[in-house]
């Protein structure tokens, strides 16, 4: 039996020690966000922690890096728009 | 007309080269890097009244916002990134208040609008703000540029009216003739022949000033600023908290540090400001980030939750006097100086180039030059 976290209330399979970006990708799932200004999808890019491209929000934290967050089955990641502090916009 | 160099291509240089090119001069501007690339890239873009008490730099101040103004006017706000935030300055406690409305005052009856703000009308100007300050002052004149785009849009119009750029050169020295005025200035790769030479080279400004015959002291004060992560527009205004105009004047040599706060364009909120005169040491400070970063937190409770993204450091360039020098070297005929800006280079930059294009083509100066001459500084010869 595999391990699951929760990504905008559906389960997740993954591995222990695979990354929420990988186990994101293995299911089928090729982006989690859009950008700030056009809207555009965005998912894993470099995979290694540099673009910054894969960013997600996790456990109600914003931007953080799917590729290098590991997987963990009480991990709530929710799909990121823009920003991902757009409550906070006055 | 005799040929004009200006030494550094930052904010200052690029003013210059943009009033005197358009006032018919023969322009050459020389960097040893790139234009923009020194404390003009540095800062945050700052066109500021509310930070000065009454007095000579205020009304340079005043002068040379008005020309911010005219520029937009003319080339279109964008190109600068100018945008007409305002400033609002916050007591964070009572004893604060008193000074802050006294400081005020003075500012008025000089020809700024400082609006008082009680503390329960504080929100309806910055929501975010925390709840417990006790009431600020709003300053709507505030201006704020992309400093490094508004270089480099200065200077792409002073080369549509004829003035060359030269970069990756650095300034070595000046030939001198018989009665000791400078006639050329001489880089690492050639000789500019030239009747007159600008010394706006900013944080370096004494260097160079060295190099062509006339020293003038010019020190760099370090300063860090804090990058966020980019969010939605959650800071209008400039805010800062009242201390920090105290800190502006101070003859302090430790550091200082008081929250400065701003949204940008681009989403990031930037976070300064700290002063420490420590040379040109580059290095981070964990110390100092921590302080601002608490600062700022201390104003704007939602940044406890966001992330920096990066910090930079940069030099402002202070003389004794916390004035700027501009205009003739006593000593050194043909030598004039365009530095010494400290925090507000970006903000003192047309008004500066207009004075300095005034003096060397004997027009009508736009105001009184006498408080920032350099003959204050130096030793002027018998």
């Amino acid at each position: 039996m595999s391990d699951s976290f929760d990504f905008d209330g559906r389960p997740i399979p993954f591995v222990p020690g695979q990354s929420v970006g990988a186990a994101l990708t293995a299911a089928g799932v090729r982006s989690w966000r859009t950008t700030r200004l056009a809207g555009r999808p965005r998912g894993l890019f470099c995979g290694i922690g540099v673009c910054f491209d894969c960013l997600v929000t996790v456990d109600g934290r914003p931007n953080e890096r799917a590729c290098m967050v590991s997987a963990t089955a009480d991990a709530a990641v929710t799909t990121q728009e823009g920003t991902g502090h757009g409550v906070l916009e006055v | 007309m005799p040929d004009l160099v200006i030494v550094g291509g930052g904010i200052v240089g690029a003013a210059c080269a943009y009033y005197a090119s358009r006032s018919g001069l023969s322009v050459t501007v020389l960097d040893r890097d790139t234009p923009g690339s020194g404390t003009t890239s540095r800062g945050e873009g700052n066109i500021l009244v509310s930070d000065k008490g009454a007095g000579p730099e205020l009304g340079l101040a005043l002068a040379s916002r008005l020309l911010w103004l005219d520029l937009a006017a003319e080339h279109g706000p964008d190109r600068f990134e100018l945008e007409e935030k305002g400033g609002l300055v916050v007591a964070l406690t009572e004893t604060d208040l008193g000074p802050l409305a006294a400081f005020a005052d003075g500012q008025r009856d000089a020809g700024v609008s400082a609006q008082p703000v009680a503390a329960d009308r504080l929100h309806d100007h910055e929501p975010h703000l925390a709840p417990d300050l006790r009431g600020g002052v709003l300053y709507p004149q505030d201006l704020q540029v992309q400093p490094v785009l508004a270089a480099a849009a200065l200077l792409a119009e002073a080369r549509r009216a004829g003035a060359r750029v030269v970069t990756g050169e650095e300034v070595r020295g000046a030939t001198h003739g018989r009665d000791g005025r400078v006639t050329a200035v001489l880089t690492d790769r050639a000789a500019y022949d030239c009747g007159t030479v600008v010394n706006a080279a900013g944080t370096w400004g004494e260097a160079v000033g060295e190099r062509l015959g006339g020293s003038v002291p010019v020190l760099p004060r370090r300063g860090f600023i804090l990058v966020t992560e980019p969010l939605p527009r959650v800071v209008r205004h400039k805010v800062y908290s009242a201390t920090y105009v105290g800190n502006v004047a101070s003859d302090d040599a430790g550091l200082e540090t008081s929250a400065v706060v701003e949204g940008t364009r681009g989403g990031t909120v930037l976070i300064g400001a700290s002063r420490e005169r420590v040379g040109f040491d580059r290095s981070l400070s964990v110390d100092v980030v921590t302080r601002l970063a608490r600062q700022a937190v201390r104003l704007f409770r939602f940044l406890r939750d966001v992330r920096l993204m990066r910090v930079y450091a940069g030099f402002r360039p202070y003389c004794p006097d916390h004035l700027p020098v501009i205009g003739p070297d006593p000593r050194v005929p043909g030598l004039l100086h365009a530095c010494g800006h400290e925090g507000a280079g970006i903000g003192l930059a047309p008004a500066t180039g207009r004075l300095v294009t005034d003096l060397v083509t004997g027009g009508q100066p736009l105001l009184d030059a006498t408080p920032f001459a350099p003959a204050r500084l130096v030793e002027v010869p018998a």
